[in-house]
């Protein structure tokens, strides 16, 4: 991450896959595996830290030049729950029900570790531009890994994606998923295989280049 | 007072903060490597969860009834700063105190569970006493699962995990069979 050079597609890959914040760099678990017992509530909870993160990314970006360093954590922290409250007082108008099965989740978006670590790590030292891309990444990154997570649980809890029944009345739906444990053992599971995923590319690297020596 | 009793048996065992409403991951899976660590902020947790219910209760009585808007800004605020003012005064009354909980509670402050903490009172409405016994067993509970956690992860460190799995991948796992495991108290009242 420490090249300068401004190259926004990069920026967005890097956040939606390389450096996806929840399954590379294991951040934002709290919200995450709480609302995610079902699809849509997963969709939910990732568009309402997408919008956080984005506006939060652009307010710091644009303002990093007049905040202090000393109070800076602060600054990002109320700017952060500034949109939070904004977010929540909207879905409560515009998705009553929803909101409800969030509930106390949604004012929780605040201490998402992830959002304030990419306002310190990058929005505060970059151009409102990539700072813009990079939020972008990040929150796609976010809410693809919250819909995946909801999705394998929805389907495995309640033989259902988005309330439509996919296997039939005959699926004995596994109920331990869509409980608390299951959002555990589902991200464990998950981590497990994207690291399996990681060290394969590695040794294909490594194999890759042994057979590029080996002819001379 | 058997209401009391009730809220305590809850948050300890029933809703556990960290196994059943996810809250307070973050130290959960990073400082549980060691138990003596692990204890130690258990306690400064309990300590901050305390101040966090006695400055939720206060704001909602006296402050938000004016400005229910700004909960969210004047939690966070409020407690941060109140957390850090009794860290100054802890250093300067009982330095050994503040060896044992110092260095965590900075860290403990931007932790989700103290705000769950504040805002489920809120929405439970709980007084005074209540939010008190309510973060007592909060507190309690996460202590639990964090020394269980510990002691689970000091025995995984001697055996033989595969490559793959070591890390974040085990502890979730781990913490999954912890959170089954809690899930067998959520009948421990309805019996009697």
């Amino acid at each position: 991450m420490s090249r300068r050079k401004e190259d926004p597609h990069a920026e967005f890959i890097k956040g939606l896959w390389r450096d996806n914040p929840v399954f590379v760099q294991v951040l934002g678990m709290c919200p995450m595996l709480a609302v995610t017992n079902s699809a849509i509530n997963a969709l939910a909870m990732g568009g309402a830290t997408f919008f956080v993160l984005v506006a939060s990314s652009f307010l710091v970006s644009s303002l990093r030049q007049w905040i202090p360093r000393q109070v800076r954590i602060s600054t990002y922290i109320i700017i952060i729950a500034t949109f939070v409250t904004v977010t929540d007082f909207t879905l409560e108008a515009l998705a009553p029900v929803v909101h409800k099965e969030l509930g106390a989740f949604i004012p929780l978006i605040v201490a998402n570790c992830m959002i304030l670590g990419r306002q310190e790590a990058f929005a505060s030292r970059n151009s409102v531009r990539l700072a813009v891309v990079d939020a972008l990444g990040m929150a796609s990154g976010f809410l693809f890994a919250l819909f995946t997570l909801g999705a394998v649980r929805e389907i495995l809890g309640e033989g259902a994606l988005f309330g439509v029944s996919l296997f039939g009345p005959d699926f004995e739906p596994w109920v331990i998923m869509i409980l608390p444990p299951g959002g555990f053992l589902t991200l464990g599971l998950l981590l497990l295989f994207f690291s399996w995923l990681r060290e394969r590319k590695q040794r294909l690297a490594i194999r890759l280049e042994e057979l590029e020596a080996e002819p001379k | 007072m058997n209401d009391l009793v009730w809220i305590f048996i809850s948050a300890l065992l029933i809703n556990n903060f960290v196994l059943s409403y996810f809250l307070g991951l973050c130290p959960f899976l990073g400082v549980s490597s060691r138990l003596d660590t692990a204890f130690r902020l258990g306690l400064a947790n309990i300590f901050v969860m305390l101040i966090t219910a006695l400055c939720a209760w206060l704001l909602n009585t006296y402050v938000l009834i004016y400005a229910p808007y700004l909960r969210l800004i004047s939690f966070i605020v409020v407690i941060a700063s109140t957390v850090q003012f009794i860290e100054m005064v802890i250093k300067r009354l009982s330095p050994a105190l503040f060896r044992a909980l110092g260095i965590f509670l900075p860290l403990i402050t931007t932790n989700c569970a103290i705000l769950g903490l504040a805002i489920f009172a809120t929405n439970r409405g709980y007084g005074l006493a209540e939010g008190l016994v309510f973060a007592l067993g909060a507190g309690a509970g996460f202590t639990l699962a964090l020394v269980l956690m510990a002691g689970i992860r000091e025995e995984v460190a001697l055996a033989d995990v595969p490559v793959l799995l070591r890390g974040t991948a085990m502890n979730l796992i781990i913490a999954g069979i912890l959170s089954m495991a809690f899930m067998g108290f959520a009948g421990l009242f309805s019996g009697a």
